[in-house]
Protein backbone atom coordinates (compact mmCIF):
# COMPACT_ATOMS: atom_id res chain seq x y z
CA UNK A 1 0.00 0.00 0.00
CA UNK A 2 1.49 3.27 -1.25
CA UNK A 3 0.06 6.30 0.41
CA UNK A 4 -1.46 8.85 -2.29
CA UNK A 5 1.39 11.37 -2.81
CA UNK A 6 3.78 8.29 -3.49
CA UNK A 7 6.79 7.23 -0.91
CA UNK A 8 6.83 4.32 1.20
CA UNK A 9 5.38 3.11 4.00
CA UNK A 10 6.05 3.99 7.38
CA UNK A 11 8.72 2.18 9.25
CA UNK A 12 7.34 -0.51 11.83
CA UNK A 13 8.77 1.41 14.70
CA UNK A 14 6.92 4.35 13.66
CA UNK A 15 4.17 2.77 13.66
CA UNK A 16 4.69 1.37 17.06
CA UNK A 17 5.34 4.44 18.44
CA UNK A 18 2.33 6.53 16.89
CA UNK A 19 0.02 3.36 18.27
CA UNK A 20 1.68 3.99 21.46
CA UNK A 21 1.53 7.92 21.93
CA UNK A 22 -2.23 7.38 20.77
CA UNK A 23 -3.09 4.76 23.45
CA UNK A 24 -1.25 7.06 26.48
CA UNK A 25 -3.52 9.84 25.24
CA UNK A 26 -7.21 7.71 24.82
CA UNK A 27 -6.51 5.07 27.82
CA UNK A 28 -6.95 7.37 30.64
CA UNK A 29 -10.03 8.27 29.18
CA UNK A 30 -11.46 5.01 28.68
CA UNK A 31 -10.75 4.03 32.11
CA UNK A 32 -13.12 6.92 33.82
CA UNK A 33 -15.68 5.69 31.58
CA UNK A 34 -14.96 2.38 32.91
CA UNK A 35 -14.96 3.32 36.43
CA UNK A 36 -17.91 4.86 36.34
CA UNK A 37 -19.20 1.68 35.80
CA UNK A 38 -17.71 0.21 38.99
CA UNK A 39 -19.08 -1.62 41.59
CA UNK A 40 -16.78 -0.50 44.11
CA UNK A 41 -16.87 2.45 46.18
CA UNK A 42 -14.35 3.09 48.43
CA UNK A 43 -11.51 2.87 46.12
CA UNK A 44 -9.98 2.54 42.81
CA UNK A 45 -9.32 -0.94 42.22
CA UNK A 46 -8.31 -2.53 38.98
CA UNK A 47 -10.25 -4.60 37.94
CA UNK A 48 -13.53 -3.12 38.97
CA UNK A 49 -14.71 -6.47 40.69
CA UNK A 50 -18.31 -5.94 39.02
CA UNK A 51 -19.90 -3.75 36.56
CA UNK A 52 -23.00 -2.00 37.76
CA UNK A 53 -25.16 1.45 36.41
CA UNK A 54 -26.53 1.98 40.23
CA UNK A 55 -24.30 5.08 40.25
CA UNK A 56 -25.89 7.10 37.16
CA UNK A 57 -29.19 6.89 38.82
CA UNK A 58 -28.01 8.12 42.41
CA UNK A 59 -26.02 11.06 40.59
CA UNK A 60 -29.11 11.56 38.80
CA UNK A 61 -31.96 11.52 41.58
CA UNK A 62 -29.53 12.55 44.44
CA UNK A 63 -27.46 14.73 44.05
CA UNK A 64 -29.00 18.14 43.74
CA UNK A 65 -25.71 19.60 44.13
CA UNK A 66 -24.25 18.24 41.12
CA UNK A 67 -27.34 19.76 38.46
CA UNK A 68 -26.78 23.19 40.17
CA UNK A 69 -23.10 22.95 39.45
CA UNK A 70 -23.73 21.90 36.05
CA UNK A 71 -26.64 24.70 35.73
CA UNK A 72 -24.09 27.67 36.84
CA UNK A 73 -21.60 26.22 34.14
CA UNK A 74 -23.90 26.51 31.51
CA UNK A 75 -24.64 29.76 32.07
CA UNK A 76 -21.67 30.93 32.68
CA UNK A 77 -20.40 29.48 29.36
CA UNK A 78 -23.18 30.86 27.39
CA UNK A 79 -22.79 34.09 28.70
CA UNK A 80 -18.93 34.36 28.26
CA UNK A 81 -19.54 32.81 24.59
CA UNK A 82 -22.01 35.56 23.63
CA UNK A 83 -19.00 38.28 25.07
CA UNK A 84 -16.26 36.77 23.29
CA UNK A 85 -18.04 35.95 19.89
CA UNK A 86 -18.98 39.96 19.71
CA UNK A 87 -15.50 41.16 20.51
CA UNK A 88 -13.10 38.73 18.98
CA UNK A 89 -15.44 38.91 15.83
CA UNK A 90 -14.94 42.55 16.27
CA UNK A 91 -11.47 42.12 16.54
CA UNK A 92 -11.23 40.13 13.42
CA UNK A 93 -12.71 42.07 11.63
CA UNK A 94 -10.06 45.08 12.41
CA UNK A 95 -7.06 43.05 12.22
CA UNK A 96 -7.44 40.61 9.41
CA UNK A 97 -6.45 42.61 6.51
CA UNK A 98 -4.84 45.49 7.72
CA UNK A 99 -1.29 46.13 8.37
CA UNK A 100 -0.53 49.23 11.03
CA UNK A 101 1.97 50.43 14.02
CA UNK A 102 1.06 48.44 16.87
CA UNK A 103 -0.94 45.98 15.61
CA UNK A 104 1.51 43.13 16.29
CA UNK A 105 0.59 44.12 19.94
CA UNK A 106 -2.83 44.34 19.77
CA UNK A 107 -2.93 40.55 18.61
CA UNK A 108 -0.36 40.23 21.46
CA UNK A 109 -2.37 41.74 24.01
CA UNK A 110 -5.62 39.42 22.96
CA UNK A 111 -3.21 36.11 23.26
CA UNK A 112 -1.99 36.98 26.35
CA UNK A 113 -4.80 36.26 28.93
CA UNK A 114 -4.41 32.72 27.33
CA UNK A 115 -0.72 32.66 27.12
CA UNK A 116 -0.08 33.41 30.78
CA UNK A 117 -0.60 31.05 33.29
CA UNK A 118 -4.18 30.86 34.73
CA UNK A 119 -2.74 31.73 37.91
CA UNK A 120 -1.50 34.95 37.22
CA UNK A 121 -4.81 35.88 35.90
CA UNK A 122 -7.40 34.58 38.38
CA UNK A 123 -5.16 36.57 41.19
CA UNK A 124 -5.15 39.63 39.30
CA UNK A 125 -8.80 39.27 38.51
CA UNK A 126 -9.60 38.58 42.26
CA UNK A 127 -7.15 41.74 43.72
CA UNK A 128 -8.45 44.34 41.14
CA UNK A 129 -11.99 42.66 42.35
CA UNK A 130 -10.85 43.38 46.03
CA UNK A 131 -9.68 46.95 45.39
CA UNK A 132 -12.30 48.02 43.80
CA UNK A 133 -14.79 46.09 46.23
CA UNK A 134 -16.46 44.13 43.73
CA UNK A 135 -18.44 41.37 45.75
CA UNK A 136 -18.13 37.95 43.92
CA UNK A 137 -21.33 37.20 41.49
CA UNK A 138 -22.37 35.45 38.63
CA UNK A 139 -20.66 38.43 36.94
CA UNK A 140 -17.01 38.18 38.04
CA UNK A 141 -17.20 34.95 36.58
CA UNK A 142 -17.81 36.06 33.18
CA UNK A 143 -15.60 38.44 33.45
CA UNK A 144 -12.62 36.46 33.97
CA UNK A 145 -14.10 33.40 31.23
CA UNK A 146 -15.22 36.10 28.63
CA UNK A 147 -11.59 37.32 28.48
CA UNK A 148 -9.64 34.66 28.04
CA UNK A 149 -12.30 32.92 25.34
CA UNK A 150 -12.05 36.22 23.19
CA UNK A 151 -8.83 34.56 21.71
CA UNK A 152 -10.36 31.44 20.45
CA UNK A 153 -12.98 32.97 18.87
CA UNK A 154 -10.44 35.48 17.10
CA UNK A 155 -8.32 32.83 15.73
CA UNK A 156 -11.09 31.39 13.82
CA UNK A 157 -12.34 34.29 12.75
CA UNK A 158 -8.91 36.11 11.20
CA UNK A 159 -8.52 32.57 9.74
CA UNK A 160 -11.61 32.14 8.06
CA UNK A 161 -11.27 36.18 6.93
CA UNK A 162 -8.27 35.65 5.21
CA UNK A 163 -8.82 32.75 3.39
CA UNK A 164 -12.18 34.77 2.43
CA UNK A 165 -10.72 36.86 -0.77
CA UNK A 166 -11.62 40.35 -0.96
CA UNK A 167 -12.65 40.94 -4.41
CA UNK A 168 -16.19 39.29 -3.22
CA UNK A 169 -16.55 42.42 -1.12
CA UNK A 170 -15.37 44.46 -4.06
CA UNK A 171 -17.96 42.68 -6.59
CA UNK A 172 -21.22 43.59 -3.78
CA UNK A 173 -20.24 47.23 -3.69
CA UNK A 174 -19.78 47.53 -7.03
CA UNK A 175 -23.26 45.75 -7.90
CA UNK A 176 -24.19 49.08 -5.82
CA UNK A 177 -24.80 47.75 -2.11
CA UNK A 178 -23.51 49.59 0.69
CA UNK A 179 -21.34 48.70 3.58
CA UNK A 180 -23.81 47.75 5.93
CA UNK A 181 -25.73 45.78 2.96
CA UNK A 182 -22.15 43.67 2.23
CA UNK A 183 -21.67 42.97 5.94
CA UNK A 184 -24.90 41.32 6.24
CA UNK A 185 -25.06 39.37 2.97
CA UNK A 186 -21.74 38.27 1.98
CA UNK A 187 -19.47 38.82 4.96
CA UNK A 188 -21.56 37.07 8.00
CA UNK A 189 -22.23 34.49 5.66
CA UNK A 190 -18.61 33.62 4.95
CA UNK A 191 -18.07 33.80 8.85
CA UNK A 192 -21.11 31.89 10.02
CA UNK A 193 -19.72 28.46 10.55
CA UNK A 194 -16.01 29.90 11.85
CA UNK A 195 -17.83 32.03 14.32
CA UNK A 196 -20.18 28.80 15.07
CA UNK A 197 -16.83 26.81 15.41
CA UNK A 198 -15.23 29.72 17.22
CA UNK A 199 -18.15 29.69 19.69
CA UNK A 200 -18.42 26.07 20.70
CA UNK A 201 -14.57 26.36 21.41
CA UNK A 202 -15.23 28.89 23.44
CA UNK A 203 -18.17 27.16 24.95
CA UNK A 204 -15.93 24.19 25.69
CA UNK A 205 -12.72 26.14 27.36
CA UNK A 206 -15.22 28.23 29.51
CA UNK A 207 -17.15 25.01 30.90
CA UNK A 208 -14.34 23.57 31.71
CA UNK A 209 -12.03 26.35 33.07
CA UNK A 210 -10.89 25.77 36.62
CA UNK A 211 -8.17 28.10 37.52
CA UNK A 212 -9.30 31.00 36.51
CA UNK A 213 -12.49 30.33 38.11
CA UNK A 214 -11.33 29.68 41.64
CA UNK A 215 -9.85 32.77 42.27
CA UNK A 216 -13.40 34.80 41.12
CA UNK A 217 -15.79 32.59 42.15
CA UNK A 218 -16.20 33.40 45.34
CA UNK A 219 -18.82 30.52 47.48
CA UNK A 220 -20.24 29.83 43.76
CA UNK A 221 -19.89 26.18 42.71
CA UNK A 222 -18.81 25.52 38.48
CA UNK A 223 -19.15 22.29 37.75
CA UNK A 224 -15.31 22.06 37.33
CA UNK A 225 -15.21 24.01 40.88
CA UNK A 226 -17.12 21.26 42.22
CA UNK A 227 -14.78 18.54 40.68
CA UNK A 228 -11.82 20.23 42.38
CA UNK A 229 -13.69 19.80 45.91
CA UNK A 230 -14.17 16.20 44.77
CA UNK A 231 -10.54 15.41 44.03
CA UNK A 232 -9.07 16.80 47.26
CA UNK A 233 -11.95 15.41 49.48
CA UNK A 234 -13.61 12.65 47.73
CA UNK A 235 -17.52 12.68 49.10
CA UNK A 236 -19.10 9.95 47.16
CA UNK A 237 -15.89 8.64 44.51
CA UNK A 238 -18.50 6.58 42.18
CA UNK A 239 -20.78 10.27 41.94
CA UNK A 240 -17.45 11.81 40.95
CA UNK A 241 -16.65 9.28 38.35
CA UNK A 242 -20.39 9.51 37.02
CA UNK A 243 -19.86 13.08 36.42
CA UNK A 244 -16.31 12.98 34.70
CA UNK A 245 -18.04 10.57 32.30
CA UNK A 246 -20.55 13.39 31.63
CA UNK A 247 -18.07 16.03 31.72
CA UNK A 248 -16.32 13.91 28.57
CA UNK A 249 -19.29 13.58 26.81
CA UNK A 250 -20.46 17.41 27.45
CA UNK A 251 -17.04 18.49 25.62
CA UNK A 252 -16.76 16.05 22.93
CA UNK A 253 -19.44 16.93 21.43
CA UNK A 254 -18.94 21.11 20.84
CA UNK A 255 -15.20 19.98 19.95
CA UNK A 256 -16.38 17.12 16.87
CA UNK A 257 -18.60 20.01 16.07
CA UNK A 258 -16.45 23.00 15.73
CA UNK A 259 -14.14 20.55 13.88
CA UNK A 260 -16.48 19.47 10.85
CA UNK A 261 -17.11 23.40 10.64
CA UNK A 262 -14.02 24.43 10.55
CA UNK A 263 -11.85 21.44 8.40
CA UNK A 264 -10.77 23.56 5.57
CA UNK A 265 -9.62 26.42 7.32
CA UNK A 266 -6.88 24.25 9.54
CA UNK A 267 -3.57 24.74 7.61
CA UNK A 268 -2.68 20.76 7.89
CA UNK A 269 -5.95 19.44 6.87
CA UNK A 270 -6.66 18.36 3.68
CA UNK B 1 -24.88 48.23 14.77
CA UNK B 2 -26.24 47.35 11.37
CA UNK B 3 -29.87 46.32 12.21
CA UNK B 4 -30.92 49.86 14.25
CA UNK B 5 -29.76 51.00 10.72
CA UNK B 6 -31.79 49.31 8.99
CA UNK B 7 -34.67 51.48 9.76
CA UNK B 8 -32.83 54.35 9.09
CA UNK B 9 -33.27 56.61 6.16
CA UNK B 10 -30.90 55.40 2.84
CA UNK B 11 -29.21 58.50 2.34
CA UNK B 12 -28.31 58.44 6.25
CA UNK B 13 -26.91 55.18 6.22
CA UNK B 14 -25.19 55.09 2.88
CA UNK B 15 -23.30 58.62 4.07
CA UNK B 16 -22.20 56.46 6.95
CA UNK B 17 -21.29 53.28 4.76
CA UNK B 18 -19.09 55.49 2.39
CA UNK B 19 -17.25 57.12 5.32
CA UNK B 20 -16.63 53.84 6.90
CA UNK B 21 -15.33 52.69 3.69
CA UNK B 22 -13.25 55.40 2.42
CA UNK B 23 -12.13 55.74 5.72
CA UNK B 24 -10.27 52.42 6.43
CA UNK B 25 -8.13 53.59 9.53
CA UNK B 26 -11.56 55.14 11.45
CA UNK B 27 -13.49 51.91 10.83
CA UNK B 28 -10.26 49.43 12.23
CA UNK B 29 -10.54 52.15 15.06
CA UNK B 30 -14.23 51.48 15.79
CA UNK B 31 -13.87 48.03 15.40
CA UNK B 32 -10.86 48.06 17.98
CA UNK B 33 -12.40 50.20 20.76
CA UNK B 34 -14.93 47.40 22.57
CA UNK B 35 -12.47 45.24 22.38
CA UNK B 36 -9.69 47.07 23.65
CA UNK B 37 -11.69 48.31 26.62
CA UNK B 38 -12.47 45.14 27.41
CA UNK B 39 -8.22 43.16 27.53
CA UNK B 40 -7.24 46.73 27.79
CA UNK B 41 -9.27 47.89 30.63
CA UNK B 42 -10.19 44.54 32.96
CA UNK B 43 -7.48 42.43 31.43
CA UNK B 44 -4.02 44.49 31.52
CA UNK B 45 -5.60 46.85 34.37
CA UNK B 46 -6.20 44.24 36.60
CA UNK B 47 -2.51 42.95 35.82
CA UNK B 48 -0.29 45.78 36.33
CA UNK B 49 -2.07 46.16 39.34
CA UNK B 50 -0.80 43.32 40.54
CA UNK B 51 2.33 43.50 39.66
CA UNK B 52 2.49 46.79 41.05
CA UNK B 53 1.70 45.15 44.08
CA UNK B 54 5.02 43.23 43.68
CA UNK B 55 7.07 46.43 45.32
CA UNK B 56 4.74 46.72 48.47
CA UNK B 57 4.95 45.25 51.16
CA UNK B 58 3.43 43.25 53.98
CA UNK B 59 3.46 44.72 57.65
CA UNK B 60 3.21 41.24 59.78
CA UNK B 61 1.93 42.72 62.80
CA UNK B 62 -0.88 44.43 60.89
CA UNK B 63 -1.82 42.16 58.24
CA UNK B 64 -1.78 45.32 55.63
CA UNK B 65 -0.08 46.20 52.94
CA UNK B 66 2.04 48.98 53.37
CA UNK B 67 2.24 50.83 50.38
CA UNK B 68 6.07 52.10 50.21
CA UNK B 69 8.33 51.13 47.17
CA UNK B 70 10.92 48.57 47.72
CA UNK B 71 12.38 45.32 46.31
CA UNK B 72 11.82 42.68 49.81
CA UNK B 73 9.77 40.93 48.09
CA UNK B 74 12.22 39.79 44.95
CA UNK B 75 15.10 39.33 47.89
CA UNK B 76 12.72 36.81 49.38
CA UNK B 77 12.11 34.94 46.47
CA UNK B 78 16.05 34.38 46.26
CA UNK B 79 15.97 33.08 49.83
CA UNK B 80 16.16 28.66 50.73
CA UNK B 81 12.78 27.82 50.46
CA UNK B 82 11.30 29.87 47.84
CA UNK B 83 14.50 29.51 45.32
CA UNK B 84 14.09 25.64 46.00
CA UNK B 85 9.93 26.32 44.57
CA UNK B 86 11.10 28.45 41.94
CA UNK B 87 13.89 25.72 40.75
CA UNK B 88 12.08 22.70 41.34
CA UNK B 89 8.80 24.64 39.00
CA UNK B 90 11.31 25.68 36.04
CA UNK B 91 13.14 22.23 36.43
CA UNK B 92 9.95 20.83 35.81
CA UNK B 93 8.80 22.55 33.13
CA UNK B 94 12.06 21.94 31.52
CA UNK B 95 11.90 18.11 31.80
CA UNK B 96 8.24 18.41 31.03
CA UNK B 97 8.82 19.98 27.58
CA UNK B 98 11.89 17.94 26.42
CA UNK B 99 9.77 14.58 27.44
CA UNK B 100 6.77 15.97 25.25
CA UNK B 101 9.40 16.94 22.43
CA UNK B 102 10.55 13.17 22.28
CA UNK B 103 6.98 11.86 22.36
CA UNK B 104 5.31 14.36 20.04
CA UNK B 105 8.14 14.51 17.05
CA UNK B 106 7.52 10.80 15.73
CA UNK B 107 3.85 11.40 15.51
CA UNK B 108 3.82 14.44 14.02
CA UNK B 109 6.06 13.44 11.80
CA UNK B 110 3.89 10.25 10.78
CA UNK B 111 0.62 12.62 10.91
CA UNK B 112 2.54 14.94 7.97
CA UNK B 113 4.10 12.59 5.77
CA UNK B 114 2.58 9.03 5.76
CA UNK B 115 -0.94 9.50 7.12
CA UNK B 116 -3.52 11.22 4.08
CA UNK B 117 -7.18 11.46 4.31
CA UNK B 118 -9.18 9.56 6.71
CA UNK B 119 -6.38 8.15 8.73
CA UNK B 120 -5.21 11.82 8.90
CA UNK B 121 -8.23 13.22 9.99
CA UNK B 122 -8.52 10.44 12.43
CA UNK B 123 -5.45 10.96 14.10
CA UNK B 124 -5.75 14.81 14.23
CA UNK B 125 -8.92 14.05 16.44
CA UNK B 126 -7.51 11.64 18.29
CA UNK B 127 -4.73 14.11 19.15
CA UNK B 128 -7.16 17.42 19.36
CA UNK B 129 -9.99 15.69 22.03
CA UNK B 130 -8.17 15.12 24.21
CA UNK B 131 -6.38 18.76 24.23
CA UNK B 132 -10.16 20.14 24.17
CA UNK B 133 -11.55 17.84 26.80
CA UNK B 134 -11.85 18.74 30.24
CA UNK B 135 -8.42 19.31 32.07
CA UNK B 136 -9.47 17.75 35.96
CA UNK B 137 -11.69 14.89 34.08
CA UNK B 138 -7.92 13.95 32.36
CA UNK B 139 -6.09 14.76 36.23
CA UNK B 140 -8.41 12.24 37.99
CA UNK B 141 -8.37 9.44 35.20
CA UNK B 142 -4.72 9.16 35.94
CA UNK B 143 -5.76 9.35 39.71
CA UNK B 144 -7.41 5.90 39.12
CA UNK B 145 -4.27 4.75 37.05
CA UNK B 146 -1.35 5.51 39.23
CA UNK B 147 -3.56 4.82 42.63
CA UNK B 148 -1.39 1.68 44.79
CA UNK B 149 -4.76 -0.73 43.80
CA UNK B 150 -5.44 0.71 40.16
CA UNK B 151 -4.55 -0.54 37.03
CA UNK B 152 -0.96 0.24 36.56
CA UNK B 153 0.20 -1.49 39.31
CA UNK B 154 -2.29 -3.97 38.30
CA UNK B 155 -0.83 -4.60 34.81
CA UNK B 156 3.07 -4.54 36.21
CA UNK B 157 2.21 -7.42 38.60
CA UNK B 158 0.21 -9.50 35.75
CA UNK B 159 3.52 -9.13 34.04
CA UNK B 160 5.43 -9.71 36.49
CA UNK B 161 7.05 -6.43 36.04
CA UNK B 162 6.32 -4.89 39.71
CA UNK B 163 9.72 -4.60 40.21
CA UNK B 164 10.28 -2.28 38.45
CA UNK B 165 8.06 0.18 40.02
CA UNK B 166 9.41 -0.88 43.36
CA UNK B 167 12.44 0.12 42.00
CA UNK B 168 11.32 3.60 41.09
CA UNK B 169 9.71 4.71 43.52
CA UNK B 170 12.93 3.43 45.98
CA UNK B 171 14.96 6.04 44.29
CA UNK B 172 15.44 9.77 45.70
CA UNK B 173 14.30 12.47 44.23
CA UNK B 174 11.49 11.00 42.02
CA UNK B 175 10.02 7.92 43.96
CA UNK B 176 7.45 8.06 47.04
CA UNK B 177 5.01 6.39 48.67
CA UNK B 178 3.16 5.45 45.65
CA UNK B 179 3.03 6.44 41.94
CA UNK B 180 0.14 9.15 42.84
CA UNK B 181 2.37 10.59 45.33
CA UNK B 182 5.76 10.55 43.90
CA UNK B 183 7.36 13.60 41.42
CA UNK B 184 7.43 11.26 38.82
CA UNK B 185 3.66 10.63 39.20
CA UNK B 186 3.94 14.69 38.91
CA UNK B 187 5.84 14.48 35.66
CA UNK B 188 3.66 11.79 33.93
CA UNK B 189 0.76 13.28 34.47
CA UNK B 190 1.65 16.57 33.21
CA UNK B 191 3.40 15.62 29.78
CA UNK B 192 0.08 13.65 29.65
CA UNK B 193 -1.93 16.70 29.60
CA UNK B 194 0.53 19.02 28.01
CA UNK B 195 1.55 16.51 24.66
CA UNK B 196 -1.51 17.37 22.66
CA UNK B 197 -0.12 21.02 22.78
CA UNK B 198 2.99 19.90 21.60
CA UNK B 199 1.95 17.29 18.89
CA UNK B 200 -0.15 20.14 16.84
CA UNK B 201 2.43 23.26 16.29
CA UNK B 202 4.92 20.71 15.58
CA UNK B 203 2.84 18.37 12.80
CA UNK B 204 1.87 22.12 11.48
CA UNK B 205 5.44 22.85 10.44
CA UNK B 206 6.18 19.55 9.19
CA UNK B 207 3.48 19.76 6.96
CA UNK B 208 5.50 23.18 5.12
CA UNK B 209 8.01 20.05 4.40
CA UNK B 210 8.18 19.81 0.87
CA UNK B 211 8.22 15.49 0.31
CA UNK B 212 11.02 16.11 -2.49
CA UNK B 213 13.13 17.79 0.27
CA UNK B 214 13.37 14.68 2.48
CA UNK B 215 13.57 12.52 -1.07
CA UNK B 216 16.13 14.77 -2.51
CA UNK B 217 18.48 13.48 1.13
CA UNK B 218 17.53 10.15 0.27
CA UNK B 219 18.29 10.38 -3.09
CA UNK B 220 21.95 12.04 -2.30
CA UNK B 221 22.80 9.16 -0.04
CA UNK B 222 21.79 10.02 3.37
CA UNK B 223 20.39 7.37 5.37
CA UNK B 224 17.24 8.00 7.06
CA UNK B 225 18.86 8.90 10.47
CA UNK B 226 20.42 12.03 8.81
CA UNK B 227 17.73 13.03 6.42
CA UNK B 228 15.60 13.44 9.79
CA UNK B 229 18.22 14.99 12.42
CA UNK B 230 20.21 17.17 9.10
CA UNK B 231 17.01 18.38 7.32
CA UNK B 232 13.26 17.17 9.16
CA UNK B 233 14.53 18.28 12.73
CA UNK B 234 15.89 21.78 11.69
CA UNK B 235 12.28 22.92 10.07
CA UNK B 236 10.50 21.51 12.81
CA UNK B 237 12.12 23.54 15.44
CA UNK B 238 9.66 26.65 14.67
CA UNK B 239 6.65 24.01 15.39
CA UNK B 240 8.82 22.74 18.65
CA UNK B 241 9.58 26.35 19.81
CA UNK B 242 5.55 26.86 19.80
CA UNK B 243 4.91 23.67 21.44
CA UNK B 244 7.44 24.56 23.88
CA UNK B 245 5.54 28.06 24.86
CA UNK B 246 2.55 25.88 25.79
CA UNK B 247 4.24 23.25 27.75
CA UNK B 248 6.44 25.43 29.47
CA UNK B 249 4.16 28.18 30.72
CA UNK B 250 1.12 25.86 31.40
CA UNK B 251 3.62 23.77 33.38
CA UNK B 252 5.30 26.79 35.42
CA UNK B 253 1.23 28.13 35.82
CA UNK B 254 -0.21 24.80 37.35
CA UNK B 255 -1.33 24.74 40.95
CA UNK B 256 -3.69 21.90 40.62
CA UNK B 257 -1.76 18.95 39.44
CA UNK B 258 1.03 18.86 42.18
CA UNK B 259 -1.46 18.78 44.47
CA UNK B 260 -3.39 16.03 43.36
CA UNK B 261 -0.59 14.00 42.34
CA UNK B 262 2.66 14.44 43.86
CA UNK B 263 4.81 14.51 47.21
CA UNK B 264 4.06 17.15 49.37
CA UNK B 265 7.23 19.64 47.71
CA UNK B 266 5.45 22.79 46.53
CA UNK B 267 5.46 24.24 43.43
CA UNK B 268 5.02 28.07 42.07
CA UNK B 269 1.56 27.73 41.26
CA UNK B 270 0.94 26.26 44.67
CA UNK B 271 2.83 28.99 46.77
CA UNK B 272 1.29 31.86 44.81
CA UNK B 273 -2.05 30.57 46.03
CA UNK B 274 -1.33 29.94 49.34
CA UNK B 275 0.28 33.52 49.71
CA UNK B 276 -2.29 34.95 47.88
CA UNK B 277 -5.22 33.18 49.89
CA UNK B 278 -4.45 31.74 53.45
CA UNK B 279 -1.33 34.06 54.08
CA UNK B 280 -3.07 37.27 52.78
CA UNK B 281 0.59 38.36 51.40
CA UNK B 282 -0.60 39.68 48.40
CA UNK B 283 2.68 41.52 47.87
CA UNK B 284 5.05 38.37 47.86
CA UNK B 285 2.41 36.52 45.65
CA UNK B 286 2.35 39.16 43.16
CA UNK B 287 6.74 39.31 43.41
CA UNK B 288 6.41 35.25 42.50
CA UNK B 289 3.73 35.17 39.61
CA UNK B 290 6.34 37.69 37.95
CA UNK B 291 8.80 34.57 37.82
CA UNK B 292 6.48 32.95 35.03
CA UNK B 293 5.93 35.97 33.40
CA UNK B 294 9.82 36.86 33.45
CA UNK B 295 10.26 33.20 32.20
CA UNK B 296 7.68 32.96 29.90
CA UNK B 297 8.73 36.49 28.08
CA UNK B 298 12.11 35.34 27.76
CA UNK B 299 10.88 32.30 26.06
CA UNK B 300 8.65 34.22 24.21
CA UNK B 301 11.04 36.35 22.70
CA UNK B 302 13.80 33.54 21.94
CA UNK B 303 10.94 31.54 19.83
CA UNK B 304 9.76 34.54 17.69
CA UNK B 305 13.58 34.54 16.86
CA UNK B 306 13.20 30.48 15.96
CA UNK B 307 9.89 31.63 13.72
CA UNK B 308 7.36 30.14 16.17
CA UNK B 309 4.59 32.53 15.35
CA UNK B 310 4.60 31.52 12.10
CA UNK B 311 3.93 28.13 13.06
CA UNK B 312 0.75 28.60 15.70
Amino acid sequence: MRSSGGGAAAPLWLRGMVWTVVGFLHVPLAMIVLYAFSAEDQSFVFPPPELTMRWFAVAWNDRPDVWRAIRLSLEVATCSTAIAIVLGTLAAGALARTRFFGREAISLLLILPIALPGIVTGIALRSAYSTLEIPFSFWTIVLGHATFCVVVVYNNAVARLRRTSPSLIEASMDLGADGFQTLRHVILPQLGSALLAGGLLAFALSFDEVIVTTFTAGQQTTLPVWMLAELVRPRQRPVTNVVAVVMIALTFVPILLAYYLTRADEPGAR
Amino acid sequence: MEIALEGAPRSLRLKLSDTLYRRRALLVLLLLVPPMLWVGAVYIGSLLALLANSVFRLDHFTGQVVREVGFSNFVALLEGANLDVVLRTVTMALLVTAACIALALPIAWYMARYASGTKKAALYLAVMLPLWSSYLVRLYAWKLLLAKEGAISWVLAELHLAWVLEGLLAMPMIGGHSLSFSPLGTFIVFVYLWLPFMILPIQAALERVPRSLVEASGDLGAPPATTFWRVVFPLAVPGIAAGSIFTFSLTLGDYIVPGVIGDSSMFIGQVVSLQQGTAGNVPLAAALSLVPIAVIALFLWGAKRLGAFDAL
